[in-house]
């Protein structure tokens, strides 16, 4: 499934092709398009390639943007993905990675010990999505109620929810 | 109020109209709004008691905090499903007489959001008196808002609006709604046995007017 | 007492005083910018330990812009952080027209610059304002509500919608600026820096002011890049980082202005930085108004942009485009982009997926005031209680950004 998007710049940034000499156990696939870098990691190696990406000169992604998680709906196959947005506050860069899920196995290491900011982005997806982020130190629903039954936005979550509100 | 109570039991035959009209215009005089901004519409209301629309004009002094002291609950923004039972809570510690202005569309009846996490409209939880159209809705329309609670505060009697006895309105009020935090959800599997949030109370018989 | 019954869950134990107690602050209260819980562990009136409860405003936007086309979407981002809805306007339509690789005319992006410039000041003057009232400075309350009427009255003329304007489309505005228009931003711009001076003649000098926000909610600035923060509290930590500057969008590159920051980290610094903040986007709106030439305002993209309706009274082919640009939306090539602007708070991202077809497959927004809150149980430990209304006051947190 490897999408090369025709784009004016379909040069391999230096940053992905110095990454794929150092670890190319972490890089599944690599996409430009629309002026940004994805590249999609193999589960076990996130935390590995975060903290690299962190501390390597070349990329000095201190600041973790935002963890979302996408449902590619209820028939495709991985179903879930979870996409990390990193930026680098001292060379203002962007990338993307991605982490890609099987329905029946969407366990995911936990990121919180490399940037602290995740902690409250997995328990979004986690509560929205039902991603389950191992090694979380506080894995529980953070935007919809504590006792809600299923994950909101998955795809065959109806829109309007399963029953309208009653007090009782 | 005790003064209803005792009205209502001593003079249970007697109309008691010069009364009604002293008190009403007191009441409406003064219409202390409690604070329940939730969303958008909040920020209208805070404009609305700003100098350039002046709700302070029309009675609404001073905007308590704590609903035993307010008369009026105007719910300005969407109320979600996890804010609903605090909405009733709020509702049921305010003494009487009390109103409820449903400010906007959204707490009027769920406004854009037709999905999930929105109650379709407030008056499935409180009764209301003055609904108000609008996303957000002008402040003007606040206050007109207001001057129309005020007309429909004069047209009532003085018996209507009986204080709840103590019992009763404690049981209404279900301690221990609110979640504290006790570690992770990921693992149970079992659902909570649903409790019901309060019960109706006389009040809420009162809807014709 | 009388014969209540106490629930079983809080059945009296017998044991001798415990100094710490667990109280929740909110969801109603006054002072929480919104419904926001926070669950305090106090030992007397200090603050061991705090966590935030959110989600009382959760409205399921998210889930409802995959139900909606794109053009559909603007409306609902107004409503995300209600102080600030033309830069949630523009994160969204920004990023759709990254995926359409949409070209827009320069006057349409001066105006943009215009517009969420005036935004970012009505913005900061809310919080001014409720800042200081819950701080206890009532008159600049008022004050600051005063100006930001005129702020509103503007908004009102150029879309129709005080606090929801949903003035950008994707591809431009919703309709050029009307008549008169300039002069009367020209009018507002000119008086507002005396405001700004009447501000500071208020609080700044204030000894009670000062000891309330000096050395309280101190955060330094690798906590602060490690905890996500951006935008005012970010720089209110010496970190210099804007993302007009970073990732400039929208013609920024183009406008003179500095970026303000404060070393120290605490309440007041993030209020000086707010301070300055609204001087220097008063400077940038003076510079957009000043650049502003007649041209198009929309992008020259008839199967995306709806004509105007002139031509769409008049042209077949426009009432063609606009018919079906309403009915049935246009198709967005599928990918991903993920958008980041400078909103008030800090850094807004807005990650979309199309799946090629008129609805987007997912959006998400990265609110900057959900990344701030999850901040401040570090910046509340050791503060007293009274303290954390000032904190929460500095981070300026809308819980509509929050909850989503």
């Amino acid at each position: 499934m490897s999408e090369q998007v025709p784009s004016p710049d379909t040069t391999p940034s230096p940053l992905v092709t110095a990454l794929q000499h150092e670890h190319p156990e972490w890089i599944n696939e690599v996409i430009y398009a629309f002026g940004e870098t994805t590249i999609i990691v193999p589960r076990e190696q996130i935390v590995a390639a975060c903290s690299f990406l962190k501390t390597w000169p070349e990329g000095q992604f201190n600041f973790l943007s935002d963890i979302c998680g996408a449902d590619r709906g209820v028939e495709e196959e991985p179903r879930f993905e979870v996409n990390y947005h990193l930026f680098s506050t001292t060379k203002h860069h962007r990338i993307r990675l991605k982490v890609v899920l099987n329905e029946d196995d969407t366990h995911v290491p936990s990121v919180t010990g490399v940037w602290r900011t995740a902690n409250w982005h997995e328990r979004e997806t986690f509560d929205l999505f039902g991603v389950i982020f191992d090694g979380h130190p506080d894995l529980r629903r953070i935007l919809l109620p504590d006792d809600w039954q299923g994950h909101a936005l998955r795809k065959d979550f109806p829109l309007r929810g399963y029953e309208p509100y009653s007090l009782k | 109020m005790g003064l209803e109570n005792v009205i209502a039991e001593a003079l249970p035959e007697v109309l008691t109209t010069r009364l009604d009209s002293l008190i009403n215009w007191a009441r409406k005089s003064s219409l202390w709004p409690a604070t329940f901004g939730l969303a958008c519409c909040a920020i209208e209301m805070m404009n609305a008691t700003t100098s350039r629309n002046d709700l302070a004009r029309f009675g609404a002094e001073v905007f308590r905090a704590s609903p035993r002291q307010a008369d009026v609950m105007i719910v300005s923004g969407r109320v979600s499903r996890k804010m609903a039972p605090v909405l009733r809570r709020i509702y049921d510690q305010m003494p009487e007489p009390k109103w409820v202005i449903s400010m906007g569309a959204c707490a009027t009846s769920g406004g854009v959001f037709d999905n999930y996490a929105i109650v379709q409209g407030v008056d499935k939880i409180v009764p209301v008196d003055v609904y108000i159209p609008g996303c957000p809705p002008r402040p003007e329309m606040l206050i007109h808002a207001v001057m129309m609670l005020q007309d429909k505060v004069m047209k009532e009697s003085v018996r209507d609006r009986r204080d709840v006895p103590e019992e009763e309105a404690r049981q209404a009020v279900v301690p221990g709604t609110l979640p504290v935090t006790d570690g992770s959800t990921a693992r149970q599997n079992t659902l909570p046995e649903s409790r019901p949030y309060t019960i109706a109370s006389r009040h809420e018989r009162r809807r014709s007017s | 007492m009388s014969s209540a019954t106490i629930p079983p869950q809080f059945e009296i134990v017998d044991q001798p005083l415990d100094t710490q107690m667990t109280i929740s602050m909110g969801p109603q209260h006054p002072s929480t910018h919104g419904v926001l819980r926070l669950e305090l562990v106090l030992d007397g009136e200090m603050v061991v330990k705090t966590t935030p409860d959110i989600g009382y405003l959760h409205t399921g936007m998210e889930k409802l812009f995959e139900y909606k086309k794109y053009q559909q979407g603007i409306v609902i981002t107004d409503r995300m952080d209600y102080l600030n809805p033309l830069g949630n306007n523009l994160a969204y339509v920004m990023a759709a027209e990254k995926l359409l690789g949409l070209e827009i005319p320069t006057r349409a992006q001066v105006i943009r610059v215009l517009m969420c410039e005036l935004q970012r000041i009505a913005s900061h003057l809310v919080w001014l304002g409720t800042h200081a009232l819950d701080i206890g400075a009532m008159t600049v309350f008022f004050y600051c509500f005063r100006e930001r009427e005129k702020i509103l009255n503007l908004i009102e003329a150029a879309s129709g919608g005080r606090m929801t304007p949903s003035y950008f489309r994707i591809g431009g505005l919703m309709m050029d600026l009307p008549a008169g228009f300039e002069n009367r931003c020209k009018q507002f711009l000119d008086n507002f820096p005396k405001a700004v001076d009447e501000f500071h003649t208020l609080l700044s000098g204030n000894r009670i002011f000062q000891r309330r926000t000096q050395g309280i909610g101190t955060i330094s600035a690798e906590d602060a890049i490690d905890w996500g923060l951006s935008g005012p509290c970010l720089r209110g930590s010496g970190v210099n980082l804007d993302i007009r500057r970073a990732n400039p969008y929208s013609g920024y590159e183009n406008y003179d202005f500095e970026v303000p920051t404060e070393p120290d980290g605490d309440v007041w610094a993030r209020y000086m930085v707010r301070m300055r903040e609204m001087k220097e986007s008063h400077k940038i709106a003076t510079q957009a108004l000043a650049r502003l030439q007649p041209g198009s305002v929309k992008a020259d993209a008839p199967k995306v942009v709806l004509p105007d309706r002139e031509a769409m009274k008049s042209h077949m082919d426009a009432l063609i485009h606009h018919f079906l640009i309403v009915a049935e939306g246009f198709d967005v090539p599928a990918g991903e982009v993920y958008h980041p602007i400078e909103a008030s708070k800090g850094e807004l991202g807005v990650y979309m997926k199309s799946d090629g077809g008129p609805k987007p497959n997912r959006v998400h927004f990265r609110g900057p005031s959900f990344v701030n809150l999850s901040a401040l149980p570090m910046m509340a430990e050791g503060e007293m209680v009274a303290d954390i209304v000032a904190i929460i006051g500095s981070l300026d947190v809308v819980l509509g950004e929050i909850d989503r």
